[in-house]
C-alpha cells in the first residue's frame, strides 16, 4: 500500500504512450489497438467508451501490464507510478496486481469462486500480499461492505456468492478490489449485467468509494449515460484508435467528431404511438409456475393489438420471459386463457396445429444461440418456408432472397454460416426467419440487448419498417427504457410476476405513475452528469 | 438490391469443401499422415482383396508350415493355406465386421443418447439406468456369455457387440447433446413444430459431430480388438473365414520356433502386427482430429 501522503490528487499515475496490441485468430496476428495514449492522474476517473471491438477492455487490461491469452502488446510504453510495466518481470507485476492495481470484471458471478465465502475472497489479496493480517483484513472488509451500503455488513461476508443478489455481488467485488486500497482500479462494464434499479445503487457505491480513497479509476462501458455519472474525463474509442477525449461536461455538451455525435444521437429514436382496438392476442388472468411451486406469473392480463407494438418492461425475475413461454406454449399456464384472433389458444405446444404455430413466431436475445451454427442462411431462413408452405427448393430460394432483401442484406449471404456474420447481421437473420413464416405476431425477447447502440438503432428501425409493410404485431420484451421509447405503442410494466400498469406509451411514461413504474423510470441513467447526484438527493429526501 | 447495411464487414469468400480439406491436410502432423496412409492401405486391401491376394481365402495351396519364400511370401499355415493371402482377406473380414459393428452401435447409441437428452424425464432415467447396469459388466465376458447363449454366427456377433458398445456411445452422445439441447435454436425448432427426427438429426447431431467422430475412431479400435480377442478364443469369426484373431490362435504354437528365413518373424506375429498397426494408426488420426476440434492450441 502506498503511503497516505502520496495519495495527492493531480499527480500523474499512469502514462500509456503509443500502445499497440495485436490479437491472434487462426494463427494470424491482426491489430486490436493501433496506437493509443492514455494518461491518468491520481484520483481521476477516466471513462473509456466505444462499441464492442473498439479495444476498450484490451486497453483496460494493458493498463495493468496484462494481455489476454492470444493477445500481445507489440509497441508502446506503460508507465505506472514510475514503473515500466512492459519491462517489469512477471514477479514484479504480480506484486502490483491486486495490491496497487485492481480489476473489477463485468460478471461478478463468474469472477467469484462459488465454493468460498465472500469474506474469504475479499481478504485474500490483502493477506496474500502481506499487507494486513487476517483479523485486521476482515474488520476492514466489514468496513468496506458498510461503505458500499451492503445490507447487514457484519454478516454478509459469511454468505456464499450464490446467496446474494447480482448487485450485491458486484459491490462485494468492488470491496475485494478496494481491500488493498489500490492506486488504480479498472472497472470493466461493472453494471452492464445489472437491472437499472440495482445499477443506481452500485454506481452510487462505486463512485462514493473511489472518491473517499482518492483512487484513480478507468471506467469501461458502452453506456454513455453511465459514464457521464462516473467519469471526470471521457475518451471515445473506435476500432482501436482514439476518436476524441475531453472532460465529461465538455464532451456531453459539444462532441467534436462526427462519430461521437452519432453515438449521442442514438437515444433520440422515437416512434409515434398509435392505438388500435383490433386485438390480435388477449392474455386473460394467466397464472404460470415452474414445477407448481413458485408463481412466476400472477393473474396477468395483457392485450396485443394487430399491427402494433406492446413493450413488456421489468427487471430480471419480473416474469417477462415467462410470459413469452406461456404464450408460445412451452410453459402451459395453470390458470387463465389466451385468446388468439378471438379464439382460445390451446395451452400446450403439442396441442397446437401447424397453422397456429406459424402465426406466432419468436426472436431471441442472442442470435448466437438461436441460430444453429451448422446451418447456412439458406437453411435457416428457408426451413420455415419449406415447413409451413411445402414449396420446392427453387421457390424457397427465391423467397429467401426476397427476405434477405427485406432485411437489407445482400443475396450473396445465402450460403454463409452464422459464424461468418456480425452480431447485427445475425439478429437480422433471426428476424428474417421469423418473418419467413408470415406470422401474425412476433415475440421479441430482448432482441437488441446484446447489440451495440448503433446496431440497436438499425435493428429497431428495421423492425418498425417491417411492421409497416406486413402489419405484424410485436410483443417486445425488454428491460431497456430507451428501446421502449423507440419502438412501442403500448407499454406493460411487470414486477414480480404481476402487471403493474398497461397503457399507451405516453400515458405510462408520463406522471402520475404507480410507485414501481416511478422507481423504474427514475433509475434509467440520463446524459446529465448531475443526474445520479440529483436522484440520490431526491430519494434520500423522500425517505426522510 | 437495396442499400447494404452499414454493419457489413468484409467476410472472406466461402471456401469449397475440397479447398477446406486441402488446407486442413496441409497442417496435419507427421503422425497423422502416417495414420492416414496406414488406414488407406488397409482399406484398399479390404476392398480389393480378391484382386491383390495371390491365392484364395481358404484355398490349400501348399504343404503345411512352409517357410516364407518366393511362392508364399509369408509362408503357409497348418494346413497349407497362403498366410499372405489370408492376411489380406483378414483385413476385409475383421475390419469390415468391426466397421459394421461400430456403425450399428453409433446408430443405436447416438440416436438414443440425443433422444434422451431432448426428452429427459422417465425415458432418460429408464434408459440411463439400464445402460449403467450394462456398463458394470466387462464387455468381453458379457459377449462370451451372450455368444454362448445365442450361437456363433457373424450376424449375432455384430449385433451383440454393437449393443454392448452402444452403451458407451450412448453416454457420450447424451452428455454432449445435453449442452446443445438447451440452445435457443432447438427451442425454436420445437416452436416451429418440427418432429423429433428433424431435431435429432438436423439440429442437434451436427453440433455434437466432432466428439462423436473422435469417439468413433476409438470405439472402432476397441470393437476391432474385442472381435480379434473373441476370434482368438474361438467364439468370434469362424473358420475357414480368414480373420486375424483366429490366425494368431491357429499358429500360436509356432511362436517358440526360431525362423531361419527372411524376415525371421514367427507366423503368429503377422496378424498380431496387422492388428496393432491399425490400432496405432487410428489413434494417431483421432488424436490429431481431437486436437483440431477441441480448440486446444499450443502455447503461443
Amino acid at each position: 500500500m502506498s503511503s497516505e501522503k502520496k495519495r495527492v490528487k493531480g499527480e500523474t499515475l499512469l502514462e500509456i504512450r503509443g500502445l499497440k496490441i495485436e490479437g491472434n485468430s487462426d494463427g494470424v496476428w491482426h491489430p486490436i489497438v493501433k496506437g493509443v495514449d492514455v494518461s491518468l492522474k491520481r484520483g481521476e476517473v477516466l471513462g473509456l467508451i466505444g462499441e464492442s471491438g473498439a479495444g476498450k477492455s484490451t486497453i483496460g487490461l494493458a493498463a495493468m501490464g496484462f494481455a489476454r491469452p492470444g493477445c500481445r502488446i507489440t509497441d508502446g510504453t506503460i508507465m505506472f507510478d514510475g514503473i515500466d510495466l512492459r519491462k517489469a518481470s512477471e514477479e514484479e507485476r504480480r506484486e502490483l496486481w491486486g495490491s496497487r492495481i485492481a480489476y473489477v470484471a463485468q460478471s461478478a458471478a463468474a469472477a467469484f469462486n462459488p465454493a468460498h465465502k465472500l469474506i474469504e475472497q475479499t481478504v485474500e489479496t490483502a493477506v496474500r500480499h502481506g499487507i494486513m493480517d487476517r483479523a485486521k483484513a476482515e474488520a476492514d472488509s466489514v468496513d468496506l461492505y458498510r461503505r458500499l451500503q451492503l445490507p447487514n455488513p457484519e454478516k454478509i461476508g459469511n454468505r456464499f456468492p450464490h446467496q446474494v443478489s447480482g448487485g450485491q455481488l458486484q459491490r462485494a467485488m468492488t470491496a475485494m478490489a478496494m481491500s488493498c486500497r489500490p492506486d488504480l482500479i479498472i472497472f470493466d462494464e461493472p453494471t452492464t449485467a445489472l437491472d437499472v434499479t440495482t445499477q443506481v445503487e452500485v454506481l452510487a457505491a462505486m463512485r462514493d468509494i473511489v472518491e473517499q480513497f482518492n483512487t484513480a479509476a478507468i471506467y469501461i462501458t458502452h453506456d454513455l449515460a453511465v459514464v457521464a455519472q462516473m467519469a471526470d474525463r471521457i475518451m471515445v474509442l473506435r476500432r482501436g484508435l482514439e476518436v476524441e477525449q475531453a472532460p465529461t461536461r465538455e464532451m456531453l455538451k459539444e462532441p467534436k467528431e462526427d462519430y461521437t455525435k452519432t453515438l449521442w444521437a442514438v437515444r433520440k429514436l422515437a416512434k409515434q404511438e398509435s392505438i388500435s382496438e383490433d386485438i390480435a392476442l388477449r392474455i386473460h388472468g394467466v397464472d404460470a409456475s415452474y414445477s407448481g411451486v413458485v408463481k412466476v406469473l400472477d393473474n396477468v392480463t395483457v392485450q396485443l393489438p394487430r399491427g402494433r407494438t406492446v413493450a413488456v418492461v421489468g427487471e430480471s425475475g419480473s416474469g417477462k420471459s415467462t410470459l413469452a413461454r406461456a404464450i408460445t406454449g412451452l410453459l402451459p399456464p395453470s390458470k387463465g386463457e389466451i385468446y388468439f384472433n378471438g379464439k382460445p389458444l390451446p395451452k400446450a405446444l403439442k396441442d397446437r396445429d401447424k397453422d397456429t404455430l406459424r402465426r406466432i413466431q419468436m426472436i431471441y436475445q442472442s442470435a448466437d444461440t438461436s441460430l444453429n451454427p451448422r446451418q447456412t442462411i439458406r437453411d435457416l431462413i428457408g426451413r420455415p418456408i419449406e415447413f409451413y408452405y411445402g414449396v420446392g427448393s427453387a421457390e424457397r430460394d427465391r423467397r429467401v432472397a426476397e427476405l434477405l432483401d427485406a432485411i437489407e442484406l445482400n443475396e450473396s449471404y445465402i450460403d454463409r454460416l452464422p459464424g461468418e456474420l456480425s452480431g447485427g447481421q445475425k439478429q437480422r437473420i433471426s428476424i428474417a426467419r421469423a418473418l419467413a413464416a408470415k406470422p401474425d405476431i412476433i415475440i421479441c425477447d430482448e432482441v437488441t440487448s446484446a447489440l451495440d447502440q448503433i446496431v440497436q438503432e438499425e435493428i429497431l428501425t428495421l423492425l418498425m419498417k417491417l411492421q409497416k409493410d406486413t402489419n405484424v404485431s410485436y410483443l417486445f420484451i425488454t428491460h431497456d427504457i430507451a428501446t421502449v421509447r423507440a419502438i412501442s405503442d403500448e407499454i406493460v410494466v411487470m414486477h414480480q410476476g404481476k402487471v403493474v400498469q398497461q397503457g399507451p406509451k405516453t400515458q405510462v411514461l408520463n406522471p402520475p405513475h404507480p410507485a414501481y413504474t416511478e422507481l423504474l423510470l427514475s433509475s434509467v441513467p440520463e446524459m446529465d452528469p448531475d443526474w445520479l447526484t440529483n436522484l440520490l438527493a431526491k430519494r434520500s429526501k423522500a425517505k426522510a | 438490391m437495396t442499400a447494404q447495411a452499414p454493419d457489413i464487414r468484409s467476410v472472406r469468400a466461402r471456401r469449397s469443401f475440397f479447398e477446406n480439406v486441402k488446407r486442413t491436410l496441409a497442417t496435419a502432423p507427421i503422425s497423422a499422415w502416417f495414420g492416414m496412409i496406414v488406414i488407406l492401405v488397409y482399406v484398399i486391401a479390404a476392398v480389393f482383396a480378391p484382386l491383390i491376394a495371390p491365392y484364395g481365402e481358404a484355398e490349400v495351396v501348399g504343404k503345411a508350415y512352409q517357410p516364407s519364400g518366393p511362392a508364399f511370401w509369408l509362408g503357409t499355415d497348418q494346413i497349407g493355406r497362403d498366410l499372405f493371402s489370408r492376411l489380406i482377406y483378414g483385413a476385409r473380414n475383421t475390419v469390415g465386421i468391426a466397421f459394421m459393428t461400430t456403425m450399428l452401435s453409433f446408430l443405436i447409441g447416438g440416436t438414443l443418447g440425443v433422444l434422451t437428452a431432448l426428452k429427459r424425464g422417465w425415458l432418460d432415467q429408464g434408459i440411463s439406468r439400464i445402460v449403467d447396469a450394462f456398463l458394470a459388466i466387462p464387455v468381453l465376458i458379457f459377449a462370451l456369455m451372450l455368444l454362448a447363449v445365442f450361437g456363433k454366427s457373424i450376424w449375432m456377433l455384430i449385433l451383440i457387440l454393437a449393443l454392448l458398445d452402444s452403451t458407451r456411445v450412448f453416454r457420450l452422445a447424451r452428455a454432449t447433446a445435453l449442452n446443445v439441447v438447451v440452445m435457443d435454436y432447438v427451442e425454436a425448432a420445437k416452436l416451429r413444430g418440427e418432429g423429433m427426427g428433424w431435431i435429432i438429426f438436423k439440429e442437434v447431431l451436427p453440433n455434437i459431430l466432432p466428439p462423436m467422430i473422435t469417439e468413433f475412431g476409438l470405439r472402432f479400435c476397441f470393437v476391432f480388438l474385442t472381435i480379434s480377442a473373441l476370434s482368438f478364443l474361438g467364439v468370434g469369426i469362424q473358420p475357414p473365414t480368414a480373420d486375424w484373431g483366429s490366425m494368431v490362435a491357429e499358429s500360436k504354437t509356432l511362436i517358440t520356433f526360431p525362423v531361419r528365413t527372411f524376415p525371421y518373424i514367427p507366423a503368429p506375429f503377422y496378424p498380431a502386427i496387422a492388428i496393432a498397426l491399425l490400432t496405432v494408426a487410428i489413434n494417431f488420426v483421432v488424436d490429431w482430429f481431437l486436437h483440431k476440434t477441441s480448440g486446444l492450441r499450443d502455447e503461443l
